[in-house]
């Protein structure tokens, strides 16, 4: 029988998976930390990520919480930085540091067999850091000047701005620091931040991969003997001042060649009803390459390399972002395309092919996103983070199988109005 | 170890399946010996816009990405100087969708003038993106000119120029793919939860019946001997002085390339390097400095490249880095500091390792460079490294006549 090749394969529907966010493992060290682990995976690596309650929610003044964040593994009181880098990178560990707003996390990535010989380390970076004078001062004099080559470029300062524009200059999610920022922070505002939120903080360990057989002993030997989790941190609230002004037109290079376009607007956070299925539209609006935005702006127009819709993945309060680069004479027809999206998602019915296509394609991505123990621990840990149990995962699969396009229709007309975005073009 | 299963068709197409059992996933990577380097150095860049094309619709399918995003299916792919990759995962039950559509673009491209017209121009605007409006956005493109006068490593994939691009005709599209993109210039690998046997059966069903190509010989100009140290000064609108130092180096199958792996990683890979330690933390002469190589399969370049801090000049900071290197010419390392760049390697290759998406790209790589089972020998070729091997590589390679430096100036 002759080969016909117009014919697409027979394919299972996503929608009928049975996709399944397998358990975690979890106990409590002698100090009440609190571990959640997924142990698998045929490699011999593992991971274990600690989750601080030091996010720059808690800083009295910029850039505190980043610089403990970093400057806690260059030095300690029995080692310097070089010391202390060559005990992780000498097993082929490799120690990273992350700071958020909620949170701020350390996390080691290494091979199995090298654990117990790591592990110490940590330990002593979460309750010996004594931040030398000489590391602040290089940090600084290295970030004033990667600050100075940044501001040059249009897509860093457009994110700068719109997250000010939604947030307020003085709210975590909308702040940024500048070169005086850099220059003010002391030894003395690195040591409190770092006695209160990282020696005597409140913790949280995440770990995933092959562990060494005794990895409780280690853990609780190591970790689970220090000062964490003691005190009770006091919930910090911050108002969102959002910019009045909603449209923006910065030139910040006047010879440069493309704009950077931002458009945003407020959106709630994971815990409100309308957040899964706002997933669904967001998909169909601008988040993979099969999107209208994409197809139209990119694969029909060729205005840009790449377009692309969000929400954005805040505890408190998440904003909705389209986000692109585009040449600088077709930045105007860019951003009135994006709105003719929006309009047709309000008055058009998305049609049943086109949603069945999105539905498939959200869930196969959900199950090669699941593939790893570090994926399923990273799913887990930001559920945890966020206060929201399996019963999350499993309700958000039901609303996109269940979706109809009448309800996106609905969505779209409440949070698709032009009036409620932030516009801003950096030139 | 990565278990596979190697055959080929009758027309030419190298097939290799690795099974894991234990993803519900399968990954279909297709390599197409063709990168950058194979193009006419009046039409750059062709490789990179060709892999763009491949998105426009084949000859039986009219887009690619929808029949596959509804089969629950992710896709991407890549150009190099030297190939061009291509690959999607997908749910494995829905695996013979990937074999579909890949088959039919192997089969033939639309050849759609829209897709043709459409993809200029984003490429022009990925161009200004990466290239044009972004600081340093240059400097490769005139370190590549500067280290290379004859082989085409001198341009970079995106093109030596957006002209270059804009010019690109349907027939230059035609030529370049009944010339490369044919079964047997291609490599197919699937990992993942499949079987041998249905991949086997799923390949002739697809692929069998594409007819071969004529046999493509690569006959590229080779990059004679350096026999002068090369210089050029760059001023622009940036706000930091960079200092970029490249020195040729063998190629990926030559005998040095383990020992020279290593040996970049010890002068300037990550906060325990050499550079890092003596030239940014103890000196405080660069804010950030980095030492790494093209790994290319053709003779590539080792390279240093970092910004000063400010108020240091050019001259001091060259100085301070030729010094650091004179050092790893002439005094042996320890034996720990190469067994800690070992250990590196090690840990870089298992997390490498635990995805299917990994394993199929270095599958195809390895199977492009000879043999799909150098993967499984690459740890033990690190492991023979000694302190001496890596000396006598740095001296072969560092030596002045052999070097490129350009001096990237702030205007400012």
């Amino acid at each position: 029988m002759a080969l016909d090749r117009h014919k697409a394969p027979v394919i299972k529907d996503a929608i009928d998976f049975d996709i399944k966010l397998k358990p975690y493992q979890h106990f409590v060290l002698d100090n009440q930390v609190e571990v959640y682990t997924y142990e698998g995976g045929a490699e011999p690596v593992m991971l274990m990520d600690m989750v601080f309650f030091a996010g720059n929610s808690y800083e009295d003044k910029n850039w505190v919480a980043a610089a403990t964040n970093f400057l806690l593994k260059n030095g300690t009181t029995k080692k310097n930085a070089f010391e202390i880098n060559e005990a992780f990178e000498f097993y082929g560990a490799h120690l990273s540091r992350n700071c958020y707003n909620e949170t701020a996390t350390i996390a080691l990535h290494c091979l199995t067999k090298y654990f117990k010989e790591v592990i110490p380390v940590v330990s002593e970076l979460i309750s010996e850091a004594n931040f030398p004078e000489k590391e602040l001062q290089i940090y600084q004099q290295n970030l004033i000047q990667r600050l100075s080559l940044n501001l040059k470029k249009s897509d860093f300062i457009a994110n700068r701005f719109i997250d000010e524009y939604l947030f307020g200059i003085d709210h975590p999610y909308g702040k940024y620091a500048m070169q005086e920022d850099y220059k003010n922070v002391t030894l003395a505002d690195l040591t409190a931040f770092y006695d209160t939120y990282y020696k005597h903080g409140k913790c949280i360990i995440f770990m995933a991969g092959k562990f060494p057989s005794d990895m409780q002993e280690l853990l609780n030997k190591h970790i689970g003997q220090l000062p964490l989790n003691k005190k009770v941190i006091a919930d910090v609230t911050h108002p969102i001042v959002s910019a009045a002004q909603k449209q923006y037109s910065v030139v910040n290079d006047a010879s440069s060649v493309q704009g950077s376009i931002r458009i945003a607007r407020h959106f709630p956070n994971r815990h409100h009803p309308d957040f899964a299925p706002t997933q669904v539209l967001n998909n169909i609006f601008g988040g993979f390459f099969g999107s209208r935005l994409m197809r139209n702006i990119r694969e029909d127009k060729g205005y840009t390399y790449g377009i692309h819709s969000y929400i954005q993945n805040h505890v408190q309060q998440c904003a909705w972002m389209i986000s692109t680069d585009a040449g600088k004479d077709v930045c105007k027809p860019t951003i009135e395309e994006v709105y003719k999206e929006m309009k047709i998602l309000r008055e058009e019915l998305v049609s049943e092919d086109e949603l069945k296509l999105v539905k498939n394609y959200v869930l196969g991505g959900l199950l090669g996103d699941l593939d790893g123990p570090f994926q399923i621990i990273a799913r887990w840990k930001s559920y945890i983070l966020n206060d929201l149990t399996d019963a999350y995962f499993y309700n958000t699969i039901d609303v996109v199988k269940s979706i109809q396009p009448e309800q996106l229709k609905t969505l779209a007309e409440q949070y698709l109005k032009p009036e409620d975005f932030y516009e801003l073009v950096v030139y | 170890m990565i278990q596979f299963d190697k055959f080929e068709l009758d027309n030419g197409l190298k097939v290799i399946v690795h099974q894991d059992t234990s993803t519900p996933m399968a990954v279909v990577n297709v390599l197409y010996n063709v990168g950058a380097k194979d193009e006419d150095p009046h039409k750059t860049g062709f490789a990179h816009l060709f892999e763009h094309l491949m998105f426009g619709g084949s000859i039986n399918i009219p887009i690619y990405d929808e029949p596959l995003q509804r089969a629950g299916g992710e896709n991407n792919a890549y150009t190099t100087n030297d190939l061009t990759n291509y690959y999607c995962q997908i749910p494995a039950e829905n695996i013979e969708t990937a074999f579909w559509l890949e088959s039919d673009r192997m089969l033939s491209l639309a050849f759609s003038e829209k897709s043709l017209e459409v993809q200029r121009k984003v490429v022009c605007e990925e161009f200004k993106e990466h290239y044009i409006n972004k600081p340093y956005g240059d400097a490769w493109h005139k370190m590549r000119t500067l280290a290379y006068t004859n082989h085409p490593y001198r341009w970079m994939t995106i093109g030596a120029s957006l002209e270059h691009v804009e010019q690109a005709k349907m027939q230059d599209v035609k030529d370049f793919f009944f010339k490369f993109y044919r079964p047997n210039n291609a490599i197919l690998v699937v990992t993942g939860n499949v079987t041998t046997e249905q991949v086997k059966q799923l390949a002739e069903k697809w692929f069998g019946p594409i007819a071969s190509g004529d046999a493509y010989e690569r006959n590229l100009p080779m990059e004679p001997v350096q026999q002068k140290s090369r210089f050029q000064d760059v001023r622009a609108d940036v706000p930091l002085d960079m200092l970029m130092m490249t020195w040729h180096m063998g190629g990926r199958l030559d005998e040095n390339y383990h020992a020279t792996d290593l040996m970049t990683d010890v002068i300037g890979g990550g906060a325990t390097s050499r550079l890092y330690e003596q030239l940014i933390k103890v000196k405080q002469i660069f804010s950030s400095i980095d030492c790494y190589h093209f790994g290319t399969i053709d003779p590539g370049l080792v390279v240093i490249e970092g910004k000063l801090v400010k108020g240091i000049t050019m001259s001091v900071a060259e100085k301070a880095v030729l010094d650091e290197i004179e050092l790893i010419k002439n005094t042996m390392m320890p034996t720990h500091e190469v067994q800690k760049v070992i250990n590196k390697t090690e840990s870089l290759i298992c997390f490498e390792d635990m995805s299917i998406m990994n394993r199929a790209h270095s599958l195809a790589y390895y199977e492009l460079l000879g043999d799909a089972d150098l993967m499984n020998q690459e740890l033990e070729k690190y492991q023979k490294i000694t302190p001496e091997l890596i000396q006598q590589t740095a001296q072969q390679i560092f030596q002045d006549t052999n070097r490129n430096t350009l001096y990237y100036y702030s205007k400012s």
